[in-house]
Parts: structure tokens; sequence; C-alpha cells
């Protein structure tokens, strides 16, 4: 990759996420030729946000390169609390490590923070913003399921909060993929997506029902939609129980759909899918790991010879 | 009427700036761009829709004894594209000038993004990439259209 920091989908030219995605096939074929690879090595962990899954995927994946990690732990118990600007944080914690991982709860927070830091950062999560790395492995899903070109692509879910869903809209107009995107009227995209679709050319369509579009999918990409984006409980619980899908909805698909979601899931997928063809949720998961570490590998192995 | 009694009908300054073909309605924004709310003590004089042969109808500010700022124009650029900026000294106009249309704008607005990291208290500036018909928000991506810039000037 041309880039020192990893913040936006937005940034990734197709040929950017081929590499990513080429090095973690290759790290999937044969993990043990990677161990030890960073040996010495020191990733930071800033979390500003709680996370198990993203957290815990940077450190296997660090780990597994043969590298550390540190973690500046819970913001409750560190010098956030007491006040402290992210500017300042990023800049001690730069200090401590060779490439740092931030997540934090405001929108631009990892592109402010690389105007302050040298080392690699990469972007976890800016509030409802941006998270790329998600998007990587979600790639690394379709590519090894179905493809990435001339597929047709389902979002479903919160599409205005929702970042993973930003960041993959995003990087899914490099191939050749339709995007049809179906959320509550309250929940479509937000209006800098919706800019940055038009302008790359995509084939956009939104929907209010999955309905409309499900025989046509390939992929079906189910996220979460939150109580708190609504007003009051019956409002979300009658809008979010449309956005539901059980293993009986789903005959209407292709044999061949493939459904994904970032997880954690609550209701928005039922368990029954979980024993359908369909369900590659949890190999998404698992992807995390190999797709971090190519990211990470490469992002460490700027400036060196290689 | 020529051009010199209609100037007359807004009161001619010694020293400051003339800011001249504003697109009618925005000569209250322009104080706003200028941080300028009366408190100050300086001396202004506003006129609003006013005829004009270049604009139908046009707006024009005067203020004593202040320039304005490279980031205060960009602001006018993108609010009002047909303003002109004339610099006067001892009651004559030295210098006249024409805006250009910014790449960015740096600081004067806020980011209408109450979630944006440029809202937290950090120590850094906005900053807004122009696009055609709007601005956006280096940070967080936000879109403000031009329409609603006024509403996000970063003033008290
Ligand atoms: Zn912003």
């Amino acid at each position: 990759m041309r880039q020192d920091h990893l913040i936006s989908a937005t940034q990734l030219s197709r040929a950017d996420i081929e590499a990513v995605l080429d090095r973690a096939a290759e790290i999937d074929a044969d993990p043990s030729a990677w161990q030890g690879r960073h040996e010495g090595s020191i990733l930071g962990l800033c979390f500003f946000e709680p996370s198990t899954r993203t957290r815990m995927s940077f450190d296997t994946a660090m780990k597994r390169l043969g590298g550390r990690t540190i973690d500046m732990g819970a913001v409750e118990s560190s010098s956030v609390k007491k006040g402290e600007t992210l500017a300042d944080t990023m800049r001690v914690l730069e200090g401590y490590a060779d490439a740092l991982v931030l997540r934090h709860p405001s929108e631009g927070s990892a592109k402010m923070a690389t105007e302050f830091v040298d080392v690699p950062l990469i972007n976890a999560g800016d509030g409802a913003g941006q998270h790329p790395t998600q998007t990587l492995l979600d790639l690394y899903t379709m590519r090894q399921n179905v493809g990435l070109d001339d597929v047709t692509v389902g979002i479903m879910g919160d599409l205005k909060y929702g970042r993973t869903v930003h960041s993959l809209a995003s990087a899914l107009t490099n191939f050749d993929t339709r995007q049809h995107f179906v959320s509550p009227e309250s929940l479509r995209l937000p209006r800098s997506v919706r800019y940055d679709l038009h302008e790359s050319g995509a084939q956009v369509r939104e929907h209010t029902a999955l309905d409309d579009v499900l025989s046509e999918l390939d992929i079906l990409y189910v996220t979460r939609i939150q109580r708190e984006r609504f007003p009051d409980e019956n409002e979300y619980l009658k809008v979010a129980g449309e956005y539901q899908i059980s293993a009986d909805d789903l005959r209407a698909a292709k044999d061949s759909l493939t459904v994904m979601h970032p997880l954690p899931r609550v209701d928005e997928i039922a368990p029954d899918v979980d024993h359908t063809a369909h369900a590659t949720y949890f190999e998404q998961a698992h992807n995390g790991v190999p797709v971090r570490m190519a990211l990470l590998d490469m992002l460490l192995s700027e400036g060196e010879d290689e | 009427m020529s051009d010199i009694d209609r100037e007359l009908r807004v009161s001619k300054i010694r020293n400051g700036t003339v800011i001249d073909h504003l697109a009618a309605g925005h000569a209250l924004n322009v104080l706003a761009i200028l941080g300028i709310d009366g408190s100050g003590g300086e001396s202004v004089s506003i006129g609003m829709n006013v005829p004009s042969d270049k604009l139908a109808k046009k707006d024009i500010v005067k203020v004593e004894d202040r320039e304005l700022s490279e980031s205060e124009v960009d602001v006018l650029s993108v609010i009002s594209p047909e303003a002109t900026i004339n610099i006067v000294r001892e009651y004559d106009v030295i210098e006249k000038k024409r805006i250009d249309r910014p790449e960015y704008v740096d600081g004067v607005l806020a980011c209408p993004n109450r979630n944006c990291i440029t809202n937290d208290e950090e120590p850094i500036h906005t900053r807004f990439a122009v696009l055609d018909d709007g601005l956006r928000c280096d940070y967080c991506g936000e879109i403000v259209r031009e329409d609603e810039v006024p509403a996000h000037l970063d003033v008290a």
C-alpha cells in the first residue's frame, strides 16, 4: 500500500484492496510461515469505546506475526477521563509503539490523530464514520465465496449510523458490483456516503423492503438496528421487526446467497439461518485475523527492505 | 439614478472594507462571518436589497477599520461568489478585488455534525473542502450545502 495510515475505505484503490486480500490469502494458506515475521514490534491498541472482538482480533493478528501489543485499557480508568485531549493521548502513545490502532466515538477522530503521529495508524472505527479493516475482511469473505465482480449485493439495516456499511459501500465501488440498500426511511444512507457513491458512478438502488430485491442478490449483508436510534420502544420494535430474517424468509433467495453480518447480532438474523448454507458470518468473523495480519504486515514493512 | 447616488444611501467610510455585490440577503451573514454583533463597537453600515445593474438586488456592507482575513474571504466566496471587496484608505478605494473560489475553507465554519471530532475539545480548526455546490468537512466527511453554510458560521 502507498499509504502509511488506513483511515477510510475511500482511500483504497482496487489495487490496494487486492494487495491486502492476496496477502491475507497467502497467510491463510500457511499461517506458520508468518510467525515471527514482526518479532520485536509493538502494536498500541487505543480503544476509547468498548470493543471485544475488534480489539482481540488485532491482538491475535499481531501476536501471530510474532509481535506484541500494548493496550491503554478502559477509558474509565485512564487520563482521558481526566480531560486529556485525543491529540495529546495519541502523541504520547506513539512513543510506545510501532503502529497504533484507534477506535473512538467521534467521526473524524482517526483522521485527526494522523496529524499528530508519525507511526502507521489504523482506524478501527470512528463513531458513525468508517471501519475500513472490517471492510477488508468483508471483501475477503465475499471474494472467497462469490467473487467481487459481477455480483449483486444487498446491504440492510442501519445504513445511516452503520460505519461498516459506509466503508463497505465505498470500497465496493472499486468493483463491478450492483448495490441495493434496504433500510427504514429514517436510517437511509447519509448524504456524505450517497455523494461518494454518486461521484464514483456506482450502480445503487434504495429500498424499504427486502422482498423487493432478495431474489436478485448474491450477497446479503445484514447490520443491526439499534434501539437508541428510535424515540420510543414501540416504533423501534415495529421497524426493527421488518429487517429481521429467518430461514423461512430466505426461501425466496437464490440457493447460492451468501448472508453476512459484522456481528454481534441480536435478533436480526434468526438462529435457524445458522444451519443453512447461506450463513457465512462466523467464517467472516474468523477472517478478521488473517486480513488484519496482512494489513499489519504491510504497514509495518513500509520502508523496510523486503 | 447613478451608481454614485445609490452608494450614498450607505454612508462613506474613511478607512476599512466595503463588501459589495453581495447576493441579496447575505449582509447579515457577512457580519456573522466577521464576528460583528455590535458589541465590539465597530462602525458598520449595511445596505440591503439595493438595486444593482449586475445583480437584480444586492447587499452591501461597509466596515470601518477592519480588513478581512483569508479564511473570512474564503467563506464569503462560498456564500456569495459574486461579491467584491474594496479596501478603503482616506475615503478612496485603494484596492478592489474579486474573490476566487478556494479549494479549502479553514476555520470560520463549525461542522454541523455534532459528533465530529472538530466539535470536541481538540487542538484543531475545522477544514472544509469546497465542492461545486457546497462544502465537505475534511474530518468527518459531512456535506454542507451552499444554502446551509450561513447557519454554521462558527461565531459566538
Ligand atoms: Zn465534521
